[in-house]
């Protein structure tokens, strides 16, 4: 796994609501990531951190707030190009093999030599030797697989990830972990949604727990982080 | 220039899916052949008559064939949430909605010149002598049905009643191409053809507007 191929990247949630109809998906969140943070989203099911990785993402627009993401290098386009983005679907095209959907999204992305990038990130996840299978012939685990490689093809400066593990087998899991560490390390800003405790959430080096569209709990490493991640598996 | 392309890339993505899945072509394709021969069973037309009727009866069942070809077209973006990632890899919007016009152009475009000879039988109407203008309506009809059809139909994935919302929305705005490729149609079909450009004219308008419609706001359209 390499480096983010852009400068370090914080955001900025300022005030952010989000309605559909009269239902409030996020009320008046307030957050900061700084650049290189790995933070863990808690929070029963509703909660608001769907919807708060898609406003990251900026594929949910606020219904008010403002949403700042700041880099050196960038403006809002290049800034979404460089956000890997895992979401509970697969987000990859069943009809197209596992390395046909990767090299089409990294030529979408201006990736260079995306063959080869492709080939790398196939054999980092384990489905080297099934690149010309189609992906509807897959399994949920090899799905997500793939999905997060797609993730990964921009080298992005920033991760947005909504229960990465979910279908992952624990061999899976422990991959997943170490690829995080690995971008963490170096420098990568990570966001992500989790249901308890696991290799991943060990991660964390902060933890924020939503109720009903709003912040209840933000908290750095320690017991207390523990204890959020728990408290919203209950 | 990524914004061609990405259209490109895009494209070949359409056309893969669809060449391997044969769903969207034989569907239309089916639903055209269908229109065609009931009609000209049922009302079993004299020569003069199919030279009056059968361009209106033409571009109808295109129209409906087209309805049934464009609804898919984002409603299968939706399965995986691919949409999404389409969003966040593009260089520009536009490249999606692009990508999307010029396949269900091609798409419908291979419909009506694969049924184009049977109609000719059917209906006894002489096709080969202006082919060539036959071609440019149909191809200049069928990007007015694409433009707007796509537009629309991105609109109505994200609606409730979705199947029923498309056509609804797609008849009226259609009314002016209908009209259009029906006229340019009927007087190619003329003992004595001749080309109304006037009407062609108004189809590339018409495609004109409507593509600079979908570039200026097709961000919109593809929001949640």
């Amino acid at each position: 796994m390499t480096a983010p191929a852009s400068s370090p990247t914080s955001l900025q949630f300022q005030n952010i609501d989000k309605r559909y109809g009269g239902l409030y998906a996020l009320r008046r969140v307030s957050l900061g990531v700084a650049p290189g943070e790995c933070v863990a989203l808690a929070g029963r099911n509703g909660s608001g951190k769907t919807t708060l990785l898609r406003v990251a993402a900026r594929l949910v627009r606020p219904s008010a707030g403002k949403l700042v993401v700041t880099r050196a290098d960038s403006d809002a386009r290049s800034s979404q190009r460089s956000t890997g983005f895992v979401g509970h679907a697969t987000m990859v095209y069943d009809e197209l093999t596992a390395e046909e959907n990767l090299i089409m999204f990294a030529r979408l992305q201006g990736i260079p030599n995306p063959t080869a990038r492709v080939e790398t990130l196939l054999r980092e996840v384990g489905l080297l030797d099934r690149r010309e299978s189609l992906v509807r012939t897959f399994s949920r685990g090899m799905r997500q697989r793939v999905a997060i490689a797609r993730a990964l093809l921009a080298e992005p400066s920033i991760l947005l990830m909504d229960e990465p593990a979910t279908g992952l087998d624990p061999e899976g899991v422990r991959w997943l972990a170490g690829t995080l560490r690995r971008l963490h390390v170096a420098g990568c800003t990570i966001l992500m949604s989790l249901h308890g405790e696991s290799e991943i959430s060990a991660l964390a080096t902060r933890a924020i727990r939503l109720d009903a569209g709003a912040i209840l709990a933000d908290t750095e490493a320690g017991a207390s982080l523990r204890s959020i991640l728990t408290f919203a598996n209950a | 220039m990524s914004l061609l392309s990405n259209t490109a890339v895009l494209l070949g993505k359409e056309l893969r899916t669809e060449f391997r899945s044969r769903e969207l072509l034989t569907t239309t394709a089916v639903f055209i052949l269908i229109v065609m021969v009931l009609f000209s069973w049922t009302f079993g037309p004299t020569t003069e008559e199919a030279r009056r009727f059968s361009p209106g009866l033409l571009w109808l069942a295109f129209f409906f064939a087209a309805s049934l070809m464009l609804q898919p077209c984002f409603l299968r973006e939706q399965n995986n949430d691919t949409l999404s990632a389409l969003r966040l890899s593009a260089s520009d919007t536009f490249a999606i909605l692009l990508g999307k016009v010029a396949a269900n152009t091609i798409f419908l475009l291979l419909s009506e010149l694969l049924l184009l000879p049977i109609f000719a039988v059917l209906y006894n109407v002489p096709i080969q002598p202006v082919l060539p203008e036959m071609l440019l309506v149909l191809f200049l009809g069928s990007l007015g049905i694409a433009v707007s059809g796509t537009a629309l139909a991105a609109i109505s994935s994200q609606a409730r009643m979705r199947e029923l919302m498309l056509p609804i929305l797609l008849f009226p705005l259609l009314v002016p191409v209908l009209v259009a490729s029906t006229e340019v149609t009927r007087s190619l079909f003329d003992p004595n053809p001749l080309v109304k450009w006037k009407g062609i004219g108004f189809l590339a308008i018409f495609d004109l507007v409507f593509l600079t419609a979908l570039w200026l706001f097709g961000e919109y359209l593809l929001e949640e």
